[in-house]
């Protein structure tokens, strides 16, 4: 382990880690949304994100946005990208609650079967990316890399001896931060908020007070699916990739950074997926690149046979358990 | 679909009170069956297109896979279905099983070579085949019990995490670990088991796959026998009290934790034994082979069939594997056909596709006590 | 002197801020039938729980028969003697009644995991545990019977025994879930009887029950004191309890306030100010 290696770059790492776990984070307050209010982990999730990042693809072709354009016009893609990220996850993600979820809730279905309709559920959309659009549409479907143009460009707004600072990973830190801020108070704060901690601690109460289960279980889908969709924008723009498969190993890492930090708890889904961030790249720089992935599957089993609370323990269903 | 269930449903209790003898022969006709099948020409049935020669998918080639799977499904229903211990990481049990067969009965293994030059032994070296069945239970049954501990006190999703995380883990050890595992080349010259040579070659090869389906039934009828007698016995009452309410059977008197780890360790051990029968037909193994959707694919088989009860289980094996080789023309739409499939079955009919007579009862109580809480 | 069964001494039990149980103390007699009452929230369940290894206590001992069972584990207390009822009934819904049983008596059973596959310890065969096929019957009289199928069949003999005790065997093979509420109620305490306790705790059996139900109760447990058993009840029904107990331990806020024969705790002051305004004491 060349410990020299990290220590050199040490601002740049944890700058570098920090940028990826930010992203880790967005995707994790939709598994812990989720959880927190139904007791399901929702393995379809990772493709919701997936199909924001094809949904930012499809921007960008439909708009002949090329590299290099001014910034007006890369501003306003952007935006453009943004929305129809955050309309396609969201949607998906709601799609996938009517069609698999509800039924199973109407059946009053046990745990194990909505855990394996979840997985139908993400091999379905996974395959429809990675082959059934390939088979009528041809690229970028398919099973193949998906390089995307890099519409925003990179620029490094802080060059010194010590640290890089791009203008995209600015971008990223600060989306997080302030998507991380607004649903918080959301959730804590606002009327709507009060009715999603309600069920997530006690459903039948909630009912009795007069809050509309359904409708709040669509909203935390839907809000889950949101942020995924911004998630995805802004992995678009940093990693400049996609594949039919990305959802999966983002699922993985996103969720091990949501119960790091304590699933059901919003702020630990982003201490969690900052903290997972910054350990990954810690360790790629390490060790061997090719056991990086194992990075987040080894945390994973740690946490939950250790500290299964997670770091900030549960919150939002805590008097549930 | 409900109808062909309430036909299964009355067919299943009139044979279990039909007289002893009627059952008896019951069993010895499809018992006749299935050792007759590899031989059998069913027009339609076998009708497996070779893309593959050698060990590829000839009729009682793809028998033997629908048999391997078959033991793991016996196996996992013990967890799964009996116990009601969420496993989404069986794929590694089975990777174990099939290593351990491969790295100590194979001259050509990490393993086996620095064992060969550690003790002076001559070159091509290697534990002979049947003491590696051992080996393989051992390693399977030990490394289940240490998943096992820290993590059966967990949440029923938690442990399904937990376990999906064990199964990946010892995928891309497998894969990374190149000077004990061979890395992602994986490891050749798997040994077969010992049998007498016909016609120049050795009992057991490539060409001849009805004697691989034969020793792998004999395996399973054992694998069924043991399941039954603990189902059907107090370790069996102690498994289901548990999956009914754990809290419940502990205040009764049931040592929980300690047949909690029994349902993983028979469960690995099953695992365990599939994967080193399935390595020794196919002579190679590599980790490409234990992907994490393995794992999904096995307890979909013993869900899709109704978790608790094997005959189901068995049932849903033969499903998942018989019919992505029948339509083997369609390999590409396989996986995107596999999860609709059990979005459609799962939503459709949660309680599986034969589910036990007592599991049918609690899904309609389930119902209705849903709709009762609407109304 | 009679035999003290269990001894609570100083039993306090606290939840992060709340104080459950504060400092109660208590002896139940061999062969007594001890009401807990008080009421809601005054600890009574709390006390169950504690007795029976589901919480640890924070502060002072329970002792069983001279032992102490206080942060044991709960499967090995129902092997030392100490047997219980829920307030909301714990059933295994899905199995029935008959195996409900079994599940009770396979606390005392021997046969292990491994025992249970290959079946080779033996046992001699006599009329309890012969098989009733003949054929079977005359092959065991030689080899003997496995200890699997001694324990399965002198167990499912026993559970009907239960069944029929608690008034409950003409439903033996029905689902748990199916059976109806007074049934199930009694086949929480078949079950618990099939553990073999030397004291059962019942957590108010007589919930929901109508008149008529509660009279079979009572007579239930008095019959289960013959045999030879200690009974322990919480119950809310007054009349039941000034029925069928011998003492009364009343709590209230967690605290004993009045302990003694029925007739004088129904006279105590502090407990008529306790449950002032509760319509089961007018009665």
């Amino acid at each position: 382990m060349d410990w020299n290696v990290l220590w050199d770059g040490l601002p740049d790492h944890t700058l570098d880690g920090l940028t990826r776990g930010a992203i880790y984070a967005l995707v994790a307050l939709g598994y812990t949304l989720v959880y927190g209010v139904m007791r399901l982990i929702n393995f379809a999730h990772s493709e919701v994100f997936m199909v924001g990042t094809f949904a930012v693809l499809g921007v960008y072709a439909a708009l002949g946005a090329t590299v290099g354009m001014g910034w007006p016009a890369v501003v306003g893609i952007t935006l453009v990208a943004l929305a129809a990220a955050v309309a396609a996850s969201a949607s998906t993600a709601l799609a996938v609650e009517r069609i698999a979820y509800r039924p199973l809730r109407r059946k009053n279905a046990p745990p194990l079967i909505f855990l394996i309709t979840a997985i139908g559920c993400s091999l379905t959309l996974l395959e429809i990316f990675g082959f059934v659009l390939y088979e009528f549409f041809g690229s970028p479907f398919g099973r193949g890399v998906v390089s995307i143009d890099p519409i925003f460009p990179s620029r490094n707004l802080v060059e010194t001896d010590l640290i890089n600072i791009t203008n995209v990973e600015l971008l990223v830190m600060v989306s997080a931060l302030v998507m991380m801020v607004g649903l918080d108070w959301f959730v804590n704060r606002s009327r709507i908020g009060r009715g999603i901690r309600a069920v997530a601690q006690s459903p039948d109460n909630a009912a009795l007070m007069g809050i509309n289960q359904e409708r709040v279980i669509m909203l935390v889908f839907v809000v889950g699916g949101a942020m995924a969709g911004v998630a995805a924008l802004l992995w678009t723009i940093r990693y400049d990739v996609t594949k039919f498969d990305v959802g999966f190993i983002i699922g993985i890492k996103a969720f091990t950074a949501a119960v790091l930090g304590g699933i059901g708890n919003l702020r630990g889904a982003l201490l969690g997926g900052l903290l997972l961030g910054v350990i990954e790249v810690y360790f790629s720089v390490l060790v061997d690149s090719s056991w990086v992935d194992v990075t987040a599957f080894v945390v994973l089993v740690l946490v939950l046979m250790f500290r299964p609370t997670g770091l900030l323990g549960e919150s939002l269903g805590k008097a549930r358990a | 679909m409900n109808q062909i269930a309430a036909m299964t449903d009355k067919l299943r209790n009139r044979f279990a009170d039909a007289p002893p003898w009627v059952r008896w022969i019951g069993v010895a006709a499809v018992l006749g069956f299935a050792v007759y099948l590899p031989l059998l020409d069913i027009p339609g049935l076998n009708v497996i297109r070779t893309d593959y020669g050698g060990s590829g998918s000839d009729w009682p080639s793809v028998l033997f896979l629908v048999l391997i799977y078959m033991i793991v499904a016996v196996g996992l229903n013990i967890v799964v279905g009996l116990a009601g211990l969420l496993d989404l990481g069986y794929v590694g049990f089975y990777a174990l099983g099939a290593y351990s067969v491969a790295l100590f009965g194979s001259p050509a293994s990490p393993v086996t070579v620095w064992i060969a030059e550690k003790f002076g032994l001559e070159t091509g070296w290697a534990v002979p085949f049947a003491l590696c069945i051992p080996i393989a239970i051992m390693l399977t049954i030990v490394s289940g019990v240490i998943l096992g501990a820290p993590t059966l006190r967990l949440r029923g999703d938690y442990l399904a995490i937990v376990t999906m995380g064990f199964g990946e883990i010892i995928r891309i050890t497998a894969r990374n670990a190149e000077s004990v595992t061979g890395g992602a080349a994986g490891v050749i010259n798997v040994p077969k088991p010992p049998g007498p040579e016909i016609d120049g070659r050795d009992f057991f090869n490539t060409v001849d796959a009805e004697r691989w389906y034969w020793l792998v039934l004999a395996v399973l009828l054992l694998a069924i026998v043991v399941a039954r007698r603990l189902e059907h016995s107090r370790v069996g009452r102690a498994w289901m009290a548990i999956r009914e309410d754990e809290e419940a059977a502990v205040i009764m008197g049931v040592a929980a934790f300690k047949f909690k780890i029994w349902a993983f360790a028979m469960g690995a051990a099953l695992g365990g034994v599939a994967g080193l029968l399935y390595a020794s037909k196919y002579t190679f193994v590599t980790p490409q082979t234990f992907v994490l959707n393995l794992s999904f694919l096995f307890v979909a088989m013993v869900v899709i069939g109704g978790a608790g009860n094997i005959w189901g289980a068995l049932l849903g094996a033969f499903l998942i594997t018989y019919l992505p080789e029948r339509f083997r023309a369609f390999e590409d739409w396989r996986p995107f056909a596999f999860g609709v499939a059990l979005v459609v079955i799962m939503v459709l009919r949660p309680q599986g596709l034969l589910p036990s007579r007592k599991k049918a009862l609690e899904y309609k109580a389930r119902q209705i006590e849903a709709e009762g809480i609407k109304a | 002197m009679t035999d003290v069964v269990l001894e609570v001494d100083h039993l306090t039990l606290r939840f992060g801020g709340v104080v459950a149980l504060n400092d109660v103390n208590f002896q139940i007699l061999k062969g007594e039938i001890l009401g807990l009452i008080g009421p809601n929230g005054a600890g009574k369940t709390t006390c169950f729980n504690a007795m029976t290894g589901v919480y640890a206590p924070s502060d002072g001992d329970i002792r069983f028969n001279g032992q102490s069972v206080a942060g044991k584990q709960p499967h090995k207390i129902t092997t030392m003697g100490i047997a219980r009822t829920f307030q909301n009934i714990r059933l295994f819904p899905e199995m029935s009644a008959l195996d409900n049983v079994m599940v009770g008596l396979d606390a005392n059973h021997k046969t292990s995991v491994l025992g249970a596959i290959f079946r080779l310890a033996r046992v001699k065969q006599t009329p309890e545990n012969a098989a009733d096929n003949p054929f079977l019957a005359s092959v065991e009289r030689v080899i003997g019977v496995s200890r699997h199928n001694h324990e399965e069949r002198t167990g499912r003999t026993e559970a009907m025994r239960l069944l029929t005790f608690v008034g409950i065997a003409d439903r033996a093979r029905e689902t748990a879930r199916n059976l109806p509420y007074g049934y199930q109620r009694r086949l929480e305490i078949a079950r618990a009887l099939a553990t073999d306790p030397q004291l059962l705790c019942l957590d108010e059996p007589a919930a929901g029950f109508n008149p008529a139900e509660k009279e079979g109760l009572m007579g239930l447990i008095r019959k289960i004191r013959d045999t030879g058993r200690t009974v322990l009840l919480i119950e809310h029904d007054m009349k039941l309890v000034m029925g069928v107990t011998d003492r009364i331990v009343v709590l209230e806020f967690g605290q004993k306030i009045a302990e003694g024969p029925p007739a004088e705790v129904a006279r105590n002051p502090r407990v008529i100010a306790a449950y002032l305004g509760d319509p089961d004491a007018a009665a």
